[in-house]
């Protein structure tokens, strides 16, 4: 290739980036370009680009934390493109355009949380395919001098039929270009899903190669040169600032460079991962303690929460409201009460949080290698923070070693933007695991406080929920206005049971703990104080637990199919000898699951096993059905651990977890078999990277009840508890 | 300095003694297959294998390490081909993947002295490796394939 058409290839990649579903007028056209577009790629549109020898980069712009979606979105392009799989190479964007990849779920922004990847770019994914499969076929026709319409694709290749001549994508992208305009592609022009190759197939996942070799990249793994390495010790609540600082001993350790003081931490820079770690724990800081955080005392903030729950004269802000909940109860023949709590609860991330920066000598651009969960979200806070454009920020992003909704907050982020600003140089901060849980950001725990009425006949026409906790909304967003928190209450309306008059309502606490999305948000502690109640009215009815469900949820279809699927799956009517089942549903932003536990429980400990697990799952198309199934199975092992034992408590402000020895999740000794029914619907794929953990702890508390006539009214059912209560 | 070979290649490092063998492997040597998860031997995302004996990197001082052979992921297999890696491919095993390093290599040595480990004795050696993502099933399955598969 000559000089001249390196520099066009350059000009046309950068323009040819810039083409978009929604932009319909080309951005340059290219005269007497013909020649120098010989053997250069063709990106039909932003989405994908296509070589000559064949190889096609398609762009997947969710983060990659385990869930596939690095896979499964370009494998909707692919589908659509009509593209050969072994040919297709997934990138992350190569621009953190909103316009062009953000998630329509999240208002166009790229946010990779509660299961809204498949969800929000399904559509635009199999636009963006088909158009580009367009481009083909029309470049094709034109070269062929044929109708369009009389060309067809296999994967990978454009054929007419009539003719028996056939052409290769590659070959055509040596050749072709985008059109001035792109061609229109709407719902009808795409696939009839009986055709799809890829969605609803199972398509390994590409970067699993590299998970096991050790070659795949995450944030941890940055190296930069010149770098150097960062601890930050980090105020013990929230919203401590430093007041004094003494660094003696710190500064002692070697290779200690600078202690910087941050707005709630101080850092310590050094040569050394090892050093800085050590040097941390030797600073002497003293914290400002007028923060409301600092005097949280989560044992007794429980017990005030469960009293404010069943203080009815105070009113919470409605999440779900259908009818006349409180008129219809206080008309009702019989009313039934329950009261739950949950605890907070720890990420537990594999891959503590940690950040690698770097700042230029005007202190207005920065580079930033990390993974992320919110890239347009760490994009603004980072040219806040600088008081830059966006623009000057640039991101590269990595594989998240865990997310589960911790990765959408940037405070390494932003320290290590501070730090490398500070000292001049890249600094990469790590935060040991002790860090990792002592600034963790918890899921809220919560007490609830439920009442559900029943007309003469026995049918339930009144329910109210109360969720008392503090906002996760008001404390990411920063503002204390009471309003609907779609974290905390996700899971309260429970439309899998069609109730006259619903009203749930979420009490809002202040309490100033650092409070976050959780793998499957408001679900896992909603679905569980909801899911324990039906069960303590299906017996006190005398019906069995899922004929009563079946009944509730009579006129949502797809519910009572998964409630016979996981009856069957689990022989739910069988006798069983020192073991009993549980039944728990759940619907999370139209995804559907149902699940039975079965468990024992040794009396004299107060241990519980738990011994098969059968979910059904109800996610609309299975866009990939065994990635799905390995989703569902991994949420209820993550599940598990805050069934059985995580708990984080907090005194005086600080937490009172360290590492995994005290914050014990779930291992392999106790993982029971599990079952996953993948039900695939008719509908719009929904979530499905969270959607077995919901119903785990109501099945659990459920089966033990069914067992030894206790009922468990908190999470976790820790081993003294449960002795407790059994009264052993 | 302390020398000791990785992968079969010999290195002498200048650090402290204390250093974590961890570090030197990461940070050091570039070899950041072998992860950082716990800093106290608890979840077994650090293992490596020394003379041939899974061990906690992150707990493991570097002195201790004098004259011995390190084995990292990077090394187990030259090009990804160890059973264990194939069969971790064929279960689909990994999700977020971070502690698949840790995993295989704590699998690796079960292999060695064990092998065809009956479900039991899998979960008893695996136990002190934590995967968050909850992938525990499907190891399993891969270490029973490995086994079946050689």
């Amino acid at each position: 290739m000559n000089q001249h058409a390196s520099i066009n290839r350059r000009d046309f990649l950068a323009s040819a980036a810039g083409l978009t579903l929604a932009l319909t007028i080309a951005p340059e056209r290219f005269t007497g370009m013909d020649e120098a577009m010989a053997d250069t790629p063709l990106s039909p549109n932003a989405w994908l680009t296509i070589s000559p020898d064949g190889a096609i980069t398609v762009v997947s712009p969710a983060a990659e934390m385990g869930q596939g979606t690095f896979t499964t979105i370009p494998a909707i392009i692919a589908e659509e493109l009509d593209a050969d799989w072994s040919k297709v190479k997934p990138i992350f964007p190569p621009t953190w355009d909103e316009k062009k990849y953000g998630n329509p779920e999240y208002g166009m922004n790229f946010q990779t949380s509660a299961s809204a990847s498949i969800r929000g770019y399904f559509k635009p994914a199999r636009l963006a395919g088909a158009q580009a499969r367009r481009v083909l076929l029309d470049a094709v026709a034109a070269k062929w001098n044929v109708p369009v319409g009389e060309l067809s694709t296999e994967p990978s290749t454009v054929v007419h039929k009539t003719s028996g001549r056939r052409i290769g994508y590659g070959e055509i992208a040596a050749f072709a270009r985008a059109p001035a305009e792109l061609p229109k592609i709407e719902e009808k022009d795409l696939k009839d899903p009986a055709s799809f190759r890829l969605i609803g197939q199972h398509v390994p996942r590409v970067e699993v190669p590299l998970k096991v070799t050790g070659a795949a990249k995450y944030g941890m793994d940055v190296q930069v040169p010149g770098m150097v390495y960062a601890a930050v010790l980090q105020s013990p609540y929230p919203g401590g600032s430093p007041e004094t600082v003494d660094d003696k001993a710190a500064r002692q350790v070697p290779g200690i460079t600078d202690v910087v003081k941050l707005p709630e931490g101080v850092g310590v820079i050094g040569n050394t991962v090892e050093g800085t770690q050590a040097a941390k724990n030797l600073l002497k800081v003293t914290w400002s303690s007028n923060a409301i955080g600092a005097h949280l005392d989560s044992e007794r903030a429980l017990e005030e929460f469960a009293a404010i729950g069943r203080d009815k004269s105070r009113d919470g802000v409605a999440y779900a409201k259908e009818g006349d909940a409180k008129g219809a109860m206080a008309g009702a023949a019989k009313v039934y009460r329950g009261e739950y709590r949950t605890r907070y609860v720890y990420h537990a991330q594999m891959e503590p949080m940690n950040a690698t920066a770097s700042v230029s000598p005007d202190g207005k651009s920065a580079e930033i290698w990390t993974g992320t969960q919110a890239a347009s979200g760490l994009l603004n806070e980072v040219a806040k923070l600088l008081q830059t454009e966006r623009a000057k920020i640039t991101l590269n992003q990595h594989f998240l070693g865990g997310g589960y909704g911790r990765r959408g907050a940037h405070e390494t982020v932003l320290d290590s933007v501070r730090l490398a600003k500070a000292v001049g140089k890249p600094v990469k901060l790590i935060w040991s695991r002790e860090d990792d849980i002592a600034f963790g950001k918890f899921r809220p725990m919560t007490a609830h406080y439920i009442e559900a009425g029943l007309d003469p006949k026995g049918k339930v026409v009144a329910w109210h929920h109360r969720v008392v906790a503090e906002s996760v909304i008001a404390y990411v967003s920063g503002d204390p206005t009471p309003r609907q928190d779609r974290i905390v209450m996700k899971g309260s309306p429970i439309p899998q049971y069609p109730i006259a008059n619903k009203l749930a309502e979420h009490v809002i606490e202040r309490r100033g703990a650092r409070v976050s999305p959780w793998r499957g948000v408001g679900n896992g502690h909603n679905a569980f104080a909801v899911e324990s109640f039906i069960d303590e009215m299906a017996k006190d009815q005398g019906k069995d637990p899922i004929t009563f469900r079946l009944e509730l949820s009579e006129g949502v279809p797809r519910m009572q199919t998964l409630l016979r699927a996981v009856a069957e799956m689990s022989d739910w009517k069988r006798k069983r000898e020192g073991t009993a089942v549980g039944v728990a549903t759940m619907v999370k932003d139209d995804t559907l699951s149902a699940g039975v536990a079965e468990v024992s429980v040794d009396r004299a400990t107060g241990k519980i096993k738990v011994h098969n697990v059968w979910c059904a799952i109800d996610a609309g198309i299975a866009v990939q059905p065994r990635n799905l199934a390995a989703q569902t199975e991994g949420s209820i092992i993550y599940g598990l651990g805050h069934v059985l034992r995580e708990k984080i408590v907090i005194k005086d402000g600080r937490v009172l977890q360290s590492n995994y020895t005290d914050y014990e999740v779930a291992r392999m000794s106790d993982v029971p078999n599990i079952e996953i029914k993948v039900v695939s619907t008719n509908n719009p794929p929904t979530g499905a990277g969270e959607d077995g953990l919901p119903v785990l702890a109501g099945a659990v508390g459920n089966a033990i009840a069914s067992l030894t006539g206790v009922r468990l009214h908190e999470l976790p059912f820790a081993p003294d508890r449960v002795r407790g209560a059994l009264g052993a | 300095m302390v020398a000791f070979t990785v992968n079969g290649q010999r290195h002498e490092v200048g650090v402290d003694g204390n250093t974590p063998l961890l570090w030197v492997l990461r940070e050091h040597l570039k070899l950041t297959g072998t992860k950082f998860g716990c800093g106290i031997a608890s979840c077994g995302a650090c293992t490596v294998h020394i003379d041939g004996q899974a061990t906690r990197s992150c707990a493991m001082p570097v002195s201790l390490v004098a004259g011995k052979a390190v084995t990292t992921i990077e090394g187990l297999s030259p090009d990804g081909s160890h059973p264990l890696q194939k069969a971790w491919i064929a279960e689909q095993v990994p999700q977020c993947g971070y502690c698949q390093s840790g995993q295989i290599m704590q699998a690796a040595e079960l292999l060695t002295h064990n092998k065809n480990p009956s479900r039991a004795e899998i979960v008893e050696h695996m136990d002190g490796n934590i995967c968050r993502c909850g992938t525990y099933l499907k190891i399993i399955s891969a270490i029973q394939r490995a086994a079946r598969e050689g």
